[in-house]
């Protein structure tokens, strides 16, 4: 067996706090409480990912989770994906219009170029919209090369801003993937804040070279495609799991400051016929609870930053 | 390399010894919290990759981050409520990163023992001399903060290498003679403590750590729903207890405050754990308490009896 270098045993980061200088070390316990609008405990952020996987996927630095995994061409995820797209986020904005929930749209911006019918819809609808990244296959990725990634960035945010009409201030990067410049990328084209790291319950600050951004939590434990289909868990299961998660934090909130339930989801996981019906089951279920405030995740962000 | 690790001989599950915890308990039910601390951006070992993507690898980063700002107090909490003191797997560098961790700790005598220094160093490819001194600077490292002998080990992210066990007994007796370095939950062949071989003759114990019952194995390698594990949990907990009436057993849950401490896993969780301390014969303990126990009370009777089952139809 090959041995290792006595650098091995060396801990150059061992020191309080993180062993990176993104942001400060600091547990949800010891922080200062925040109180929601009108005495609600519960703020909810649903956000609805709307994404385009393109069949000819490059697969750099790897195949997206969710992506394409046969052989050119791979009909079978490409069009189920695109179900999403045509079928589903119907089925999605009748379901959040019924129970009046306000969500935000997380689009891939080759998405908006492809359908302006669904991006016109999104728009119509006055929904905050972040940027997806790109598409699905546009990954961004340690080692990426800092021009490339910054052209990838300035021209996903350029596009979306002209076509959806919005300043877009979030960003979520596709499969949740970064470089190491990523943030200081985003800093530097007017994004405030972003979703990728999956750290907290609740906001916070996030350092870069181009100034802070705000870290908004978006849970990948409950995210549909991650629980549906990476964990293989019944949408039933999907329902059960919120449910338990809004019950376990409304509890918190008993001794702590107002909690948020982040759930992001996908039209071609949960807007499938057989899955739409427990999607409206969970709606419904926070929509009727009086502790709930569902909110778009600027929103959300405004009351935090003004009693952080 | 060996065909077995030759730490234990064959026990055949019947006609073991009567165990009997204290007052009569039928099985010693412990929770081992695993608090670790992973690096976002870990040196490459040549035999196994810390992350699957390139750095920063955030999905697994961010998610174990999490555990320790977010889950570990709401664990915390939970324990304390149902009169369980937890038994932390350390990653020990966690004492320099975040002592406010081990103050919480500290204050509800929780006990604490050595799982390295990170979980992102592996023990593969170390020298015997590496190692020793791996597993002398984690042992140093919970005295200096906390003031415990460490009792225990499980090596970091379950990588070992021949001589695991050996320097673990041997860095706690060079530091504190026998009352360090005499337990280990490395290995899982058994729900009874058993007497380990060890080079050094030195008293030394398994002690039964589930890696059918650790949460993580439960979420991330078997994807088990919440709800479900919860059940497994009761259903763990129902065999070993009525089992324990005939030779006392142990249940062991190692938890991760990045999956257990989850708002839509927590609850199940805690209907387990309420279930399992409602039951009059538990002795609900630490793992040093039980190795301790076993070893005053029961250590020679059980080596005698494996001897004489060993016998019974000739040794092989």
């Amino acid at each position: 067996m090959a041995t290792l270098d006595n650098d091995y045993l060396k801990y150059p980061e061992r020191s309080y706090g993180m062993d990176h200088d993104r942001y400060d070390w600091a547990m949800l316990h010891d922080r200062k409480p925040i109180t929601w609008p009108n005495g609600k405990k519960i703020a909810l952020w649903v956000n609805v990912s709307l994404q385009f996987f393109p069949i000819n996927q490059q697969g750099i630095p790897f195949k997206v989770p969710g992506g394409m995994t046969k052989p050119y061409p791979d009909l079978r995820h490409y069009s189920l994906r695109d179900y999403g797209n045509r079928v589903g986020v119907y089925r999605f904005f009748k379901a959040l219009d019924q129970f009046n929930i306000t969500p935000t749209f997380a689009i891939n911006t080759r998405l908006a170029e492809r359908y302006p019918y669904l991006l016109g819809t999104v728009k119509e609808r006055g929904n905050e919209i972040l940027c997806h990244g790109y598409h699905m296959d546009k990954l961004h990725y340690g080692g990426q090369d800092i021009a490339e990634e910054q052209e990838l960035v300035k021209r996903s945010l350029d596009t979306l801003r002209e076509l959806s009409d919005q300043d877009i201030k979030g960003w979520i990067s596709p499969a949740k993937n970064e470089s190491k410049n990523t943030p200081d990328i985003l800093a530097a084209n007017g994004i405030t804040y972003f979703s990728d790291w999956v750290n907290d319950d609740m906001p916070y600050e996030f350092k870069t070279k181009n100034g802070n951004l705000t870290a908004m939590p978006l849970a990948t434990e409950l995210d549909d495609f991650f629980i549906i289909l990476n964990n293989l868990h019944s949408a039933e299961d999907w329902a059960h799991q919120i449910e338990d998660a809004f019950e376990f934090l409304l509890k918190e909130t008993e001794t702590s400051g107002g909690r948020l339930l982040s759930l992001n989801i996908h039209p071609w996981v949960l807007g499938q016929p057989h899955r739409i019906k427990y999607l409206e089951q969970v709606l419904e279920k926070l929509s009727n609870h009086n502790a709930v405030w569902p909110a778009s995740a600027s929103d959300i962000l405004d009351v935090w930053k003004a009693q952080k | 390399m060996k065909e077995d690790p030759e730490y234990y001989d064959y026990w055949p599950y019947e006609n073991r010894p009567k165990i009997q915890w204290p007052n009569g308990a039928k099985i010693a039910f412990w929770v081992a919290p695993n608090i670790e601390f992973y690096e976002l951006n870990p040196p490459n070992n040549p035999y196994r990759k810390p992350w699957p993507q390139s750095n920063p690898a955030l999905p697994g980063y961010t998610s174990r981050d999490w555990g320790n700002r977010v889950g570990h107090v709401r664990q915390m909490n939970l324990l304390e409520k149902y009169g369980i003191r937890g038994s932390i797997s350390l990653s020990t560098a966690l004492c320099d990163h975040h002592p406010e961790i081990i103050e919480l700790c500290k204050e509800r005598h929780w006990e604490f023992f050595s799982h390295g220094i990170y979980n992102t160093r592996y023990t593969y490819g170390m020298t015997e001399a590496q190692e020793r001194d791996m597993i002398k600077d984690s042992i140093e490292t919970i005295y200096k903060h906390t003031g415990q002998k460490c009792a225990g080990y499980l090596a970091p992210a379950l990588s070992h290498s021949e001589n695991t066990l050996d320097l673990f007994a041997e860095v706690g007796t060079e530091l504190f003679g026998d009352e360090a370095g005499y337990y280990s939950c490395d290995l899982f062949h058994d729900d009874q403590p058993t007497p380990i071989h060890l080079k050094s003759g030195k008293k030394f114990v398994s002690i039964p750590y589930s890696l059918e019952m650790n949460d993580t194995i439960a979420y991330l390698v078997q994807k088990t729903t919440p709800r479900r594990y919860g059940k497994e949990l009761m259903d763990n907990f129902d065999r070993l207890y009525t089992e324990g009436a005939e030779s006392g057993t142990i249940m062991c849950i190692p938890t991760h405050n990045y999956q257990v401490s989850n708002a839509h896993r927590i609850k199940a969780y805690e209907e387990a754990l309420e279930y399992i301390t409602g039951h009059p014969d538990v002795w609900v303990t630490t793992g040093k308490e039980i190795a301790q126990y076993f070893m005053d009370n029961y250590y020679d009777t059980v080596l005698a009896d494996i001897e004489t089952k060993n016998k019974k139809y000739g040794n092989a």
